[in-house]
């Protein structure tokens, strides 16, 4: 099947993936041609090349999507590895249960959110969704298969958890959810000046809201580096389900084709920061536009224009070390020329993960967007990519397409470990970048 | 349709119907050849809401089965008001031009093994006076062309045995819904290459549904298959028979 399967920021641009579609659990893996190799492939939102198989195939799993079972009383879902998490929201929310770890879009699969260890905005409070995961089959290339939980194949559940689909395919997974009262959430957004005024709203938000997260304007320099506005929300309590907003219509908006290269410049950047920046409000909404307000434009990631873009998230350590480089990366890219489009400021929790490949650890971490715009930018990146490494942080490979082999090292230290449990029939162009020559 | 037996139940199409009927509360009895995938589905539609699921692994091409199969699905159910005919092949247009095994094969699968089943439920839903029989045909039925007249001879009699089928029932108030899909993407088609014609099969699904509910006879999904349809069976044959289809 003719198929040019694209990663959310559409770079890098690979070529020659041919697409084994998986439509059943009970099928043997396909064997790899000679000399290509296999890759999991879900709904392709991972932005860089983690989720693409240059020369490679890829086992598409959109159709790997039956429910295998939901106990209303226990909140236990099963389900094959390529249900969506919109799927589960939509399954779940009226029956009184909802996803435990829910990142920026809905369009992400099963599979896909245990092979990146997604988090959310809660990450402080209840760590990656592979913590979540009560089991999950593997089907290896040799034809094995295991249940694999903290109980059983503790070994495998711990490196697939983070693992970015090379320990070999997922068919099914067990969750627990959370209960939640109603389908809506409580949120207050409030402004901030800079670093310290986001630092502090932190400090005070921490005990009584569960999501926090901050949007920065990237552009604001000196006194105001750092500025931006600062969300934190709760599932809404049991008196606002009679009350409640209605759930939002389908917006049925698409980006129908590529921006041409100059439309997000540093003008028209300025100009939506700008806005951005002025509203504020507080009150009772909906979980959608709440958890994934970019998922009702559909292929917003067209506004970057053909030549896609760089994302660059990171965590840096708490405390000064960690604000000092925050600072530092937001004055980069500040003074670059090349303004990030969305910015995005979380904290993490010491909450740990399964995973031995998990990314987010205990820290800030920021996320930026930088409209592709050649060697310039990927200069730029690779500057953050450095500095991170310096003070001890943490690339996220799921929105990854430029770290070196030797920030990748120093990034993972369990890379070798880990390395032993990759299937020797799976890879990808992000493995093969990051493991450089050795 | 509340109770529904379902032929062909790990098909695309099926499932994505399954799935709408599921969502609605419906009973299902589900039969499919491969048990595991058979397991699949059905687990689906219980975690989806259905009342009701029973699942059954059988070839249906095992045509001595028909007449029970409807029987214990009805007892199953605790009685049957619907059913949607989903199993199918598209077979070997080069093969069957070679052999005639292979186009009995497919006449065998889509067509004879339809009216097989379609006696007995015909009988049952006339007797009981209620009933909608969904049955999937195809667009390829409608004119005869070189590249699929094997596949599109089987539609075509199936299509042809409906509409005498519903004008028998319709005094007993028994519903016959043909539905002609155009290309869908699933698995049957998955070697042919994707192009703007191609529909997914949740699409078809709900136009599926929405036929059932408006109590349509014939529907093309998505419907810009109609004209289209119309149109290639205007041209006089003369005309036909020289072009490339």
């Amino acid at each position: 099947m003719a198929m040019e399967p694209k990663s959310w920021g559409r770079y890098p641009r690979v070529s020659g993936q041919k697409a084994h579609p998986v439509t059943w659990t009970s099928e043997p893996l396909p064997m790899p041609p000679e000399g290509g190799s296999l890759l999991p492939h879900g709904l392709g939102r991972s932005y860089g090349d983690s989720c693409l198989n240059e020369g490679g195939s890829l086992l598409t799993t959109e159709r790997l999507d039956h429910f295998l079972g939901f106990d209303p009383a226990t909140g236990v879902l099963r389900c094959e590895s390529g249900v969506t998490l919109d799927g589960i929201l939509r399954l779940v929310t009226n029956q009184g249960w909802f996803l435990p770890a829910t990142p920026g879009t809905k369009f992400v699969t099963v599979g896909g959110a245990i092979a990146n260890d997604v988090h959310g905005k809660n990450h402080v409070r209840v760590g990656t969704f592979g913590r979540h995961l009560r089991r999950f089959e593997l089907v290896r290339s040799d034809g094995s298969r295991r249940v694999c939980s903290p109980e059983e194949n503790r070994d495998w559940f711990e490196a697939t958890i983070g693992g970015l689909g090379l320990t070999g395919l997922i068919t099914w997974a067990e969750l627990q959810l959370r209960r939640v009262s109603n389908p809506y959430m409580h949120q207050e957004t409030i402004a901030f000046s800079n670093l310290e005024g986001f630092l502090k709203l932190t400090r005070e938000s921490l005990q009584d809201f569960e999501y926090t997260v901050a949007w920065v304007d990237s552009l604001a320099r000196g006194r105001h580096l750092g500025r931006g506005l600062f969300h934190r929300a709760n599932h809404a309590p049991p008196q606002f389900s009679s009350r409640a907003p209605s759930p939002p219509r389908l917006s049925g908006l698409a980006v129908p084709f590529d921006f041409p290269g100059l439309a997000l410049n540093r003008v028209s950047v300025a100009a939506f920061n700008a806005l951005h920046y002025r509203m504020r409000n507080q009150g009772l909404m909906h979980y959608e536009p709440y958890f994934f307000p970019l998922d009702s434009v559909h292929h917003w990631n067209r506004i970057y224009g053909s030549q896609g873009f760089v994302q660059f998230q990171c965590v840096v350590p708490p405390g000064d070390v960690g604000v000092a480089a925050l600072k530092e990366i937001l004055d980069r890219s500040a003074h670059s020329g090349m303004p990030s489009f969305l910015t995005v400021l979380k904290t993490y929790g010491d909450v740990p993960s399964p995973g031995w490949m998990s990314f987010p650890k205990a820290g800030y971490s920021l996320a930026l967007d930088f409209a592709n715009r050649g060697e310039r930018t990927y200069q730029l990146v690779d500057e953050l990519d450095r500095l991170t490494r310096e003070v001890g942080g943490r690339v996220y490979p799921a929105k990854d397409s430029r770290m070196s082999p030797e920030s990748f090292a120093a990034y993972f230290p369990e890379r070798e470990r880990f390395a032993q449990y990759v299937d020797p029939a799976f890879s990808s162009s992000f493995w093969r970048r990051v493991r450089g020559a050795g | 349709m509340k109770k529904v037996l379902v032929l062909g139940a790990t098909s695309a199409i099926a499932q994505a119907t399954v799935r709408l009927l599921a969502a609605r509360g419906a009973s299902l009895y589900l039969v499919a050849r491969h048990s595991e995938r058979l397991e699949a589905v059905a687990q689906d539609a219980r975690t989806r809401g259905a009342a009701r699921v029973e699942a059954e692994a059988l070839d249906l091409d095992d045509f001595a089965q028909h007449e029970s199969l409807v029987e214990r699905a009805t007892a199953a159910l605790g009685g049957l008001d619907g059913a949607l005919l989903a199993h199918g092949v598209l077979g070997d247009q080069e093969r069957a031009q070679r052999s005639y095994g292979e186009t009995e094969k497919v006449l065998r699968t889509n067509f004879l093994s339809a009216v097989s089943l379609l006696t007995p439920l015909a009988n049952r839903f006339e007797a009981q006076r209620a009933g909608t029989l969904v049955v999937i045909s195809s667009v390829a039925g409608d004119r005869g062309r070189q590249s699929n007249y094997v596949y599109g001879a089987s539609k075509g009699a199936l299509s042809v045995f409906l509409q005498g089928l519903r004008n028998r029932l319709a005094p007993a108030g028994v519903a016959v819904v043909t539905v002609k899909p155009g290309f869908v993407d699933t698995p049957m088609t998955a070697a042919v290459k994707k192009n703007a014609l191609f529909a997914s099969p949740e699409a078809v699904a709900r136009g599926i549904l929405r036929a059932v509910d408006a109590g349509q006879d014939e529907v093309y999904l998505p419907d810009f298959w109609r004209p289209i349809m119309f149109l290639i069976r205007s041209i006089p044959e003369r005309v036909f028979k020289r072009l490339k289809l």
